[in-house]
């Protein structure tokens, strides 16, 4: 998400520098100086400084430790404004004692990676907190990636802050028994955020649609922070193999086209290889989780010619297992489309009549229910359901869609 | 998830008089009360956008008036009573919280500080699909 690149390369080089480093940085203060969310505060005004003065100057001899300077001179400044006396004593007394071992670094940037997705934050909070602390990004540029007023956001990521700060949690690796489950806290942020820039709709498009690039950035920097995790790799795999259908999911003019219409010659070739080698790298390697299930069936997709060709029999496996992990409705919906593949439109739909108590008047159930009857033959119900779906979702370009399948059906009807 | 809180010129559920009717103090409670709620909105990390806008008498509809010049009707209007007064835009963590937020908007104070509660209009943006999509 960089903003402009009016000296070429060298203010992008500082700038991924800068990112890099971010995270390091912020490891490096908070273990001198022990408050994260004043020395976030300090790391981002330091970031902002560097922009612009890395471009201009030159990079420094030592970067990060230009940075830790710079950001510590701004801590003190920060307490400097404090009244809390006691503030300024406990800073005085961080700086007597001797300068904090050299802290690990890559573990530095899992453990500001595990505090902003801490469980005490709801993923709305996280999701910012870790694109600045993590990412790197100034908040004008998350700011203006979800569309609200910069005070806006920053007052979001103070709260978030203050939030992580009440839960008194020690700038540690967590215990090795919790570690798990707060890897999983991480995975799941990161996947919102994946889909926040993979569905936009609305706004500035393609300020949206980094925040998937964004996405992929952290879950490359969680998969060398926790190389040994199959979750993560088959996370970091998802976001690659949808990433790379990217191209062909909207159409000249911004229309939603369904995974059945894509011209596939417009995917991705290099990210799907990457991603299919990841997945293949972890699956098989014992209990596959819902990353990699979801990762596999991104693949089969992927390698198929067309819709049509694809290997449904083997998605429908996988969607056998994901329904017996996960509560998730998305993917007993998804696994009636499976079916109905394998077994026809009437057997998915037999599947849909049993959702309807867990997704109640969900437009998807609706939209899934007017593809089947479509495909069964059943036009004027299924153009009774696009419609029913259009006006139950709340994005647009899927509402122009929806809208345009019952149309097409009604006119059908009419000839 | 985005909302729009809308209020118009409608009637009020209590029965106070129009604004015009009532004392300094009780309109300058009533502003001071909406830029309260705007600045916690703010600092709650919520508010994206709050406007009010000008009277129904100064209105405009506008309609394309094909090869010749558009069809321009000025006030006043019969229905100004379902005109948009104003509007907050809110990007919140849940439909509960929307209302909430409303609930709050609609307990504007009146003549001798009493609510008036308004009605006000709760939609949500078109935005993002659902993120299991």
């Amino acid at each position: 998400m960089s903003t402009t690149h009016q000296s070429g390369g060298s203010t992008e080089r500082a700038e991924n520098l800068l990112r890099e480093l971010a995270p390091q940085v912020l490891g490096a203060l908070v273990r001198r100086y022990g408050d994260f969310a004043d020395c976030e505060d300090a790391v981002q005004e330091a970031l902002i400084a560097a922009a612009t003065d890395w471009p201009a100057k030159g990079l420094p001899d030592n970067p990060r430790g230009w940075l830790i300077r710079v950001a510590s001179r701004r801590l003190a400044n920060l307490y400097r404004g404090d009244i809390a006396r006691h503030r300024r004593e406990e800073l005085a007394a961080s700086w007597s004692r001797s300068p904090a071992q050299p802290a690990p670094e890559r573990d530095d940037t899992l453990i500001v990676m595990l505090m902003c997705c801490h469980p005490s934050l709801t993923p709305a909070s996280a999701i910012p907190l870790a694109l600045r602390a993590v990412g790197g990004l100034t908040t004008r540029e998350i700011a203006a990636a979800f569309l609200v007023p910069e005070p806006t956001m920053a007052q979001r990521i103070s709260r978030a802050k203050a939030t992580i700060k009440s839960s008194a949690e020690p700038f540690a690796l967590p215990p090795p028994d919790q570690l798990p489950d707060r890897l999983r806290s991480v995975l799941h942020v990161l996947y919102l955020l994946f889909n926040e820039g993979y569905t936009t709709s609305s706004g500035p498009d393609l300020a949206r649609a980094d925040l998937s690039g964004e996405a992929i950035r952290l879950a490359r920097i969680m998969r060398a922070s926790v190389p040994d995790d199959p979750e993560v790799t088959g996370l970091l795999a998802l976001m690659l193999l949808t990433e790379a259908r990217r191209p062909a999911r909207s159409g000249p003019d911004g229309e939603l086209v369904p995974l059945a219409e894509q011209d596939r010659t417009l995917w991705d070739a290099g990210l799907i290889a990457e991603g299919i080698t990841l997945i293949s790298g972890v699956l098989g390697s014992g209990h596959a989780g819902e990353y990699q299930l979801q990762a596999a069936i991104a693949a089969i997709h992927d390698r198929a010619p067309s819709h049509a060709a694809t290997d449904w029999p083997q998605i429908l496996v996988l969607y056998d297992l994901l329904e017996s992990m996960t509560a998730n409705p998305m993917v007993s919906l998804n696994r009636a489309v499976a079916t109905a593949m394998v077994n026809g439109p009437r057997a998915g739909l037999r599947l849909l009549d049993g959702l309807s108590a867990r997704l109640g008047d969900h437009h998807r159930l609706h939209s899934v229910r007017a593809h089947l009857l479509e495909q069964a033959g059943d036009l004027t119900a299924a153009a009774e359901e696009f419609n029913a779906a259009a006006a139950r979702t709340a994005n647009l370009r899927e509402r122009h869609y929806l809208a345009t399948q019952a149309a097409r059906l009604g006119c059908r009807r009419e000839t | 998830m985005r909302f729009m809180l809308l209020q118009n010129y409608g009637p009020v559920e209590s029965d106070c008089p129009p604004m015009t009717e009532w004392s300094p103090a009780d309109i300058k409670a009533h502003i001071d009360f909406q830029q309260a709620l705007n600045a916690e909105l703010a600092r709650r990390g919520e508010l994206v956008d709050a406007q009010g806008l000008a009277g129904p008498e100064l209105a405009k509809f506008v309609v394309w008036g094909g090869s010749g010049a558009p069809v321009v009707t000025d006030g006043p209007f019969p229905e100004a009573k379902e005109l948009l007064a104003g509007y907050r835009l809110v990007d919140v963590e849940a439909t509960e919280r929307a209302i909430e937020i409303a609930a709050q908007a609609s307990a504007a104070p009146g003549p001798g500080g009493v609510a008036i509660r308004q009605p006000i209009e709760v939609r949500q943006v078109l935005s993002a699909p659902d993120p299991e999509l």
